[in-house]
């Protein structure tokens, strides 16, 4: 366990000064997400347009340096992107925690890149992981407009 | 009190955590074991286990009696008058809802009221929600105060000819405010309302003695009384056992069975349904016999000594709040760091072996009054020293340097 893997610059800045942490204008799609067990939230704001593309994306909510970090760092990532491609960082993101894999998406600048490989230190504190894929699993749930709130004690 | 031979007695410090030592600070969660207790449990399934109260044969009646010389041990250490009184459950949790079920189900009815405090763990609110639901009684909540205590008086203006219960903490698990159990209760009686007290964190702390307390209600967990995971006790006054409905039904806890009709025992028989936790209670008399060798008093002392001297250090650092200022503390001391949340710092405190809980500590009501959604709680139990403190004052500094470079 290396805290300076987890606790990155990039993370620090993100928890301390949240891009996007705001209610965005004209939003269609919204979803909320619960961490019961450690009472992290999230709530996301989602514009969908009819191109199924990612016109806008925020979020409010409140918990630890890694949940706010991570939430920031999801909106800026795939704002502006197809939703179709959305979902792929996504499930890449997820693997990345889940195994270690190596992030396989082109359309990322390297520079957004950097970025999300700063959560990857997170795998390394399981107790942890859930607050960072927190916000990732909430963006799903607002996209597909499930019933029901994120919850990542049912989350896959 | 010597402390390096208490601690001496728990084989879990003999572990490095991450390259540390262990400071484990979490003991209002869970307490550790003393190797007694450990040997216990091997030692009576190596020798004396079968399943207890059934069979005639030699083993079961050794096991049957190691068991049942526990319930006697219980109703010694506590002073309850009778062993009847005495109630194994599997956590302190399913003897809060031992109560709320059998007693509601008989007493409380719709626009009833139950009176519990802005300070009580789930445990003692969730079982009467239920009640809420399936009844319309209503619940109350007796105000807790700038300090983290509940006063008297909160509770006094709140009763009314309406009031069927009173539930309330003995020892917040947040604050660590001892709460006026005894003046509760006389005050209770005079108008004839039972009291449930939640002892999870008092029955590890502090001197019990049910007849002196008063109380109808007491419910323990064993496995923060240095014993093993899986027992509760439930104290239940007997004019209440006597009175009160089964709560499971199987085998065990039956006295007749006919396809018209089922006759149950007395208690404690007809609460404890199905096979037990049997290794685990026997394994629990010795954490009473460990508290007793040291020495509750001796404890208590000891624990006041070293949360006093906690409070004192961490007070030095201008970042931290700590949560709650009670005139009567328990060894618990809940703080929050300006501009780090709690689950940051229990991550950076590990780093350096320092165990403590971050969260809501299961008292989302009272959290929600302070205006925070997390705490991060250090609590002590009896084989901390002022070592231990100052190691978690080093790794706070730490949590400073980190999120303030």
């Amino acid at each position: 366990m290396d805290l300076k893997e987890l606790y990155q610059e990039i993370i620090l800045d993100h928890g301390k000064n949240p891009r996007n942490k705001k209610r965005c204008k004209g939003f269609n799609k919204q979803a909320e997400g619960h961490n019961p067990l450690c009472g992290d939230k999230v709530h996301i704001f989602l514009k969908l347009n009819k191109e199924k593309k990612v016109e806008d994306i925020s979020f409010e909510g409140e918990g630890c340096a890694i949940s706010i970090a991570s939430a920031s760092i999801m909106t800026e990532t795939i704002k502006g992107k197809e939703f179709n491609v959305a979902k792929k960082i996504l499930e890449n993101f997820l693997n990345m925690l889940k195994d270690g894999s190596k992030l396989k998406i082109n359309s990322l600048s390297e520079d957004q890149n950097t970025t999300m490989k700063s959560l990857s230190g997170v795998k390394q504190f399981p107790m942890r992981v859930k607050c960072a894929t927190l916000a990732w699993h909430t963006f799903m749930h607002a996209a597909e407009e499930k019933k029901q709130k994120a919850n990542t004690e049912k989350a896959d | 009190m010597d402390i390096k031979s208490v601690k001496s007695q728990f084989p879990i410090f003999k572990n490095k955590i991450n390259g540390k030592s262990l400071v484990y600070l979490d003991n209002a969660n869970s307490s550790q074991k003393p190797e007694r207790v450990i040997d216990r449990i091997s030692k009576f399934y190596s020798k004396e286990f079968s399943n207890i109260g059934r069979s005639v044969h030699t083993l079961a009646v050794t096991a049957t009696n190691r068991f049942e010389e526990t319930r006697d041990l219980v109703k010694k250490y506590i002073n309850a008058k009778s062993r009847e009184e005495i109630i194994f459950t599997k956590n302190a949790t399913e003897g809060m809802n031992l109560v709320a079920s059998t007693y509601g189900e008989k007493f409380i009815n719709k626009g009833d009221e139950i009176l519990i405090t802005e300070l009580e763990h789930h445990a003692n609110y969730v079982p009467w929600h239920f009640l809420r639901q399936k009844k319309g009684a209503v619940i109350k909540f007796a105000k807790c105060n700038d300090r983290g205590e509940v006063e008297i008086d909160e509770i006094k203006k709140l009763i009314t000819n309406k009031t069927k219960i009173i539930g309330i903490t003995h020892l917040s698990n947040v604050t660590g405010a001892i709460l006026p159990v005894k003046k509760i209760v006389d005050l209770a009686q005079t108008k004839k309302i039972p009291v449930l007290v939640d002892g999870c964190q008092g029955a590890p702390h502090l001197k019990l003695d049910m007849q002196e307390l008063g109380c109808d209600f007491y419910a323990m967990s064993c496995h923060k009384m240095y014993g093993p995971t899986g027992v509760g006790i439930l104290y239940a006054k007997k004019q209440w056992v006597d009175q009160l409905p089964p709560y499971q039904g199987g085998g065990g806890m039956i006295e007749e069975v006919k396809k018209d009709n089922i006759t149950f025992p007395g208690s404690p028989t007809k609460y404890e349904a199905g096979t037990l936790q049997t290794a685990e209670v026997v394994g629990f008399s010795e954490s009473i016999r460990f508290i007793q060798d040291v020495g509750i008093k001796n404890i208590m002392q000891h624990e006041k000594e070293i949360t006093e001297y906690g409070v004192q250090e961490l007070k030095k650092n201008n970042s931290i709040k700590i949560i709650g200022d009670p005139k009567n503390r328990g060894s618990i001391i809940s703080f929050t760091i300006k501009g780090i949340h709690p689950h940051d710092i229990a991550t950076i405190l590990d780093e350096d072996g320092v165990a403590i809980r971050a969260g809501h500590h299961c008292c989302q009501i009272l959290h929600e009054k302070m205006g925070v959604t997390a705490t991060a709680r250090a609590s002590l139990g009896v084989y901390n020293s002022k070592e231990d403190i100052d190691a978690l004052s080093n790794a706070i500094k730490k949590c400073n340097t980190i999120f303030n470079k």
